[in-house]
């Protein structure tokens, strides 16, 4: 308990920075969502519904087990590795011809990650796939997936300092970021992560809304 | 019709937008120094310069070059004088040679965006382009030398 208050705290400085600038109807959703006595929206503009903080540990951390299994896949995994070569392939292998990260996630010289990955797919089986953002996470947010426990890549994941800054609603947002649908169009010969973007966004906006609890363990 | 400027020319072709960029290259412009390797992005011979990136042009179709700069190996220089050039010639680089209009692409980005690349730096920028007759450890000597050959022309401007 001790340790999710902690967490909590860590997320109330970057949402209150937003707040300052103007968005005082989130800053009452914030607050609610930092102090957490009741459900309320924590955002009355976006784009669906408002969003609405609920803390349930137990259903939060059965949501990030279904979402753990989607940011472990391939299609994540492999743009998320531990060191600064990208994976490939079902297997998670070494990208062949090892590119770099470099220091925006778009490689490196003559191997820069646009000079094979077009806007979209390439026809064929086994050619790059393609998007017109195509990328790593930049070096100072790397964003690693590979190797790391549920609660490892959960806490990381809230984490603004390890997240890109990001806040409860750029989080939520994020799960229809360009490349992360993707995912979901990865070209021929390639699986799917284990369910749909529905069923994936789903639990992962349960899981955040839910309170964003890590699960135990490592 | 797509318009086209290739080594600073303006072309207009007629191709199918999804036709790759090597094929119009070629078979349409008629600059065959760029050469087709795997036609998927694997080994880089087809490499060009497209607003000053190491492309594979296998894999580009015409439509992204549309409008943008193109650079082929016939206009890296006016005269063969490219520094990478002149160190492919002084080092005998090629064998079979048919890599190396991809390799030279390649390794000229390299020498714009690192003026001094140390062996890793090389080895990181060329990773991509393969040589079928391993002639790996002369690109990589070529390339000082070209880097050599790039501080002295500019220390002499
Ligand atoms: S022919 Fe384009 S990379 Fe091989
Ligand atoms: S010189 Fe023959 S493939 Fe490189």
């Amino acid at each position: 308990m001790k340790k999710q208050l902690h967490h909590k705290k860590r997320y109330l400085l970057p949402l209150r920075a937003v707040a300052v600038i103007g968005f005082l109807l989130s800053m009452v959703g914030i607050m609610a969502f930092g102090l957490n006595k009741k459900t309320e929206p924590i955002a009355g503009d976006t784009k669906t519904k408002p969003l609405v903080i609920k803390k349930d540990s137990v259903a939060s951390v059965k949501a990030f087990k279904q979402v753990y299994t989607v940011l472990m896949s391939a299609r994540c995994m492999n743009c998320h590795p531990s060191g600064n070569i990208p994976l490939q392939g079902d297997e998670s292998q070494l990208h062949t011809m090892s590119p770099q990260r470099g220091i925006d996630g778009k490689g490196v010289y003559a191997m820069k990650c646009a000079n094979c990955h077009q806007a979209t797919n390439t026809p064929g089986l086994h050619t790059p796939p393609g998007n017109p953002n195509w990328h790593l996470p930049p070096a100072d947010m790397k964003m690693v997936f590979q190797g790391k426990t549920p609660r490892q890549l959960a806490k990381q994941l809230i984490n603004p300092k390890q997240n890109g800054n990001k806040n409860m609603q750029q989080l939520i947002e994020h799960a229809d970021d360009g490349l992360v649908l993707a995912g979901w169009n990865p070209g021929e010969g390639r699986t799917l992560p284990p369910m749909s973007h529905a069923a994936f966004k789903k639990a992962w906006i349960t899981w955040l809304t839910t309170g964003a609890y890590a699960p135990k363990g490592k | 019709m797509i318009n086209l400027n290739v080594n600073q020319k303006a072309y207009q072709v007629d191709a199918d937008p999804n036709m790759p960029l090597l094929w119009v290259i070629r078979d349409i412009i008629g600059l065959t120094g760029t050469k087709y390797g795997c036609g998927v992005a694997q080994c880089g011979a087809c490499v060009v310069h497209l607003n000053g990136e190491a492309v594979r042009s296998c894999v580009t179709k015409v439509s992204r070059a549309e409008g943008q700069k193109i650079v082929t190996i016939e206009g890296l220089s006016k005269d063969n004088n490219h520094p990478a050039q002149v160190a492919w010639n002084e080092e005998n680089v090629p064998q079979c040679g048919y890599c190396h209009s991809g390799q030279i692409m390649s390794a000229a980005v390299l020498l714009r965006e690192k003026p001094n690349p140390t062996d890793e730096d090389i080895d990181s920028a060329m990773a991509g382009n393969i040589c079928r007759c391993g002639t790996y450890l002369r690109i990589r000597k070529a390339i000082h030398l070209a880097a050599e050959l790039q501080r002295k022309e500019s220390a002499s401007k």
